[in-house]
């Protein structure tokens, strides 16, 4: 499924192998193509994303979170919030739905090999940088320290504790979370992710910084890094706009002169600062 | 160049056209419909809007009759041949479920009509130019789009009636075609001048019987030029590109938004406008589902939404964008601006919005 597929925009049917339930609106689904000259031709890079088809409702973009080794699977974590992910709610394994993709670029794996990686994260699950925290889970000693961030505004809303769990044990790896709000017997931190910057060990001359999450967020973060003297290169944002074609075509994602389908999901922070943050853009 | 010119009495047009017929084409030709210049079918030059002329300002179209004899003594209508390669609504696929779960997916084969287009302004054909970069020649390559403009003849005829809302002699597109059309018309007191820029083009041409072009016909075309050249409205003069994205904050896209409706006239009208929406009807049985794209506008409500979130919820953000694109951002995506200068955004807009104005206001510096 290259760029060169006769008609970029049809679907291939695909199965739901299984469905896990992540958090009260939040699900994965492991999905593979039924067709097997699809699923073996079928290649993607962490921070790429599908376009997913309900049935008799529509598409919606969602980002890959299974690692690219694993190919034969295909996995997407969904949070319920619109129509179509209101239906995808209802799916279960062996249900079918239809997937093009993947498209984008994605994170900048091969860049950040051998630097440090902070991975930075606000909102719910955050999903898009979950693909690179397996990736590098994959492939430890190609990488230097990892931080793992993760900001939340109430406590309720951390979910995924069992992976924060597992990622804490990985080698040379620190996990920091903060929860705007706190309630009891929340062990971590309370009050703004940023407060946890102090405790964050890097090399600014050679670290590689990710994050995804609300835009005003992310711009704290950009802010904070710009001030240890990390290149604006160096800091990568997962950004996100309504997608309906994923191919450059429908104008929807259009962010000044880029197509966040296509130039981008992720950005390096430079190519995207003229606009980033501004009200309407 | 001048050898490459041809003439033909008027009463031979309707020859043109039944040499295209011949030749497997369907014609479309402007007509008059509902008050205005609409291009569809035609078979006889009867058809045609003989003698009949436009009157455009922000926010008003009207048709004058008895203006001579000419057949193409008017600018434009409303639509451009946007919506012959690039349909307001095309069906892409369909799906179908079977009792047991299984979707299968069915590609909408794209149209492949031969359709021969007279009639067509410089302002549309440099717009055409614009959507082939679009949906041809990037990454992903639309099948839709593609099949309708290889299925194209282009048949220009120079513009010698700009109306008072044109400005495409000041964005470099018209009045007069130089490129991006199979066969080129003028329109003169005796006849037309005919040239051909492809062998589809050529091919037609020595179908006809032509007479050689003499200097005459040549100085009366080019009078039509310069005339035509002289229109009443010009893009500013300042670098539009870079001033518009300084002045994000202006106040005027603020008084612009009292006026604009959101309504989405000047996207659907735009030649250049690409941006469409994909949807799903099912049918009521359930049984299977098709999938459409439909023109959209950056005007509307849903257009920049996401995940509950409306990203330009305000009319002034909805502005701002249209204009930042057509006249900013587009210079990087496709190496020009957006704007054709055909008018038609000023003269379907219900309120009269002038896009020149809302240039001048926001962007041109007033204290230097």
């Amino acid at each position: 499924m290259s760029s060169q597929h006769i008609n970029p925009y049809v679907p291939h049917e695909a199965i739901i192998l299984e469905r896990i339930q992540e958090a009260p609106s939040l699900f994965t689904l492991r999905l593979k193509f039924t067709e097997q000259k699809i699923q073996d031709a079928y290649e993607f890079e962490p921070g790429q994303f599908n376009m997913l088809y309900l049935y008799g409702v529509g598409e919606i973009a969602i980002s890959i979170v299974s690692d690219p080794r694993d190919s034969h699977i295909i996995d997407h974590t969904i949070r319920v919030v619109g129509r179509v992910t209101r239906g995808m709610d209802n799916l279960k394994a062996g249900d079918r739905i239809g997937i093009r993709g993947p498209y984008g670029r994605g994170w900048p794996m091969i860049e950040s090999k051998q630097k440090d990686v902070v991975i930075v994260t606000g909102g719910l699950g955050c999903a898009p940088v979950v693909s690179v925290i397996n990736y590098i889970e994959q492939r430890r000693e190609e990488f230097k320290r990892l931080t793992i961030i993760q900001g939340v505004k109430h406590t309720a809303d951390f979910i995924w504790k069992d992976r924060y769990d597992k990622w804490r044990d990985l080698p040379d790896t620190k996990v920091l979370l903060a929860a705007d709000v706190g309630e009891a017997l929340w062990p971590w931190h309370i009050g703004p992710v940023t407060t946890l910057f102090d405790q964050l060990e890097f090399d600014p001359d050679n670290v590689c910084v990710m994050m995804c999450g609300p835009e005003g967020m992310m711009q704290v973060v950009v802010d904070h890094m710009l001030d240890y003297r990390v290149p604006a290169s160096q800091l990568y944002l997962s950004m996100e706009r309504n997608m309906q074609c994923a191919v450059g075509h429908c104008g929807h994602c259009q962010y000044g002169s880029k197509f966040i389908c296509k130039d981008g999901p992720v950005f390096s922070y430079d190519k995207v600062s003229d606009l980033f943050n501004i009200k309407g853009f | 160049m001048e050898q490459d010119y041809h003439f033909f009495q008027t009463d031979q047009l309707q020859n043109l056209l039944n040499k295209l017929q011949d030749g497997g084409f369907t014609c479309i030709g402007p007509q008059v419909r509902d008050g205005a210049i609409i291009y569809d079918e035609i078979s006889s030059v009867k058809q045609l809007p003989r003698g009949i002329s436009d009157e455009q300002k922000p926010g008003s179209y009207s048709l004058k009759t008895d203006c001579g004899s000419k057949y193409f003594a008017w600018a434009n209508g409303p639509q451009a041949i946007k919506p012959l390669v690039f349909a307001p609504k095309e069906k892409l696929w369909n799906s179908t479920q079977t009792p047991d779960g299984k979707i299968n997916f069915n590609i909408a084969e794209p149209v492949t009509k031969k359709l021969a287009i007279i009639g067509v302004r410089a302002c549309d054909i440099a717009a055409l130019k614009i959507h082939d970069q679009h949906f041809m020649q990037q990454q992903y390559i639309d099948p839709y789009y593609t099949a309708a403009r290889q299925s194209l003849l282009v048949i220009a005829v120079n513009c010698g009636h700009p109306a008072e809302t044109c400005f495409c002699h000041s964005t470099g597109d018209g009045p007069f075609v130089s490129d991006g059309y199979d066969i080129a018309l003028t329109e003169l007191e005796d006849g037309f001048l005919i040239n051909a820029q492809t062998i589809q083009g050529k091919t037609v041409l020595a179908s006809l019987s032509l007479q050689d072009c003499s200097a005459e016909y040549l100085e009366e075309s080019n009078l039509i030029k310069v005339n035509a050249s002289k229109q009443n409205r010009q893009l500013p003069q300042f670098d539009i590109q870079s001033r518009l994205f300084e002045e994000l904050n202006n106040e005027e896209w603020h008084t612009i938004a009292t006026k604009c409706l959101s309504c989405g006239n000047c996207t659907s009208v735009c030649p250049t406008c690409f941006c469409h929406s994909e949807n799903d009807v099912p049918d009521l049985d359930g049984k299977s589902s098709d999938h459409y794209r439909e023109w959209d506008s950056c005007f509307g409500q849903g257009h920049s939404y996401i995940h509950g979130i409306t990203i330009r919820s305000e009319t002034s953000q909805r502005y701002r964008q249209w204009l930042t694109h057509k006249f900013s951002s587009w210079h990087d995506q496709y190496g020009r601006s957006g704007c054709v200068g055909c008018g038609r955004c000023m003269t379907w807009c219900p309120v009269g919005i002038d896009v020149i104005e809302s240039l001048t206001k926001v962007a041109e510096r007033r204290h230097e």
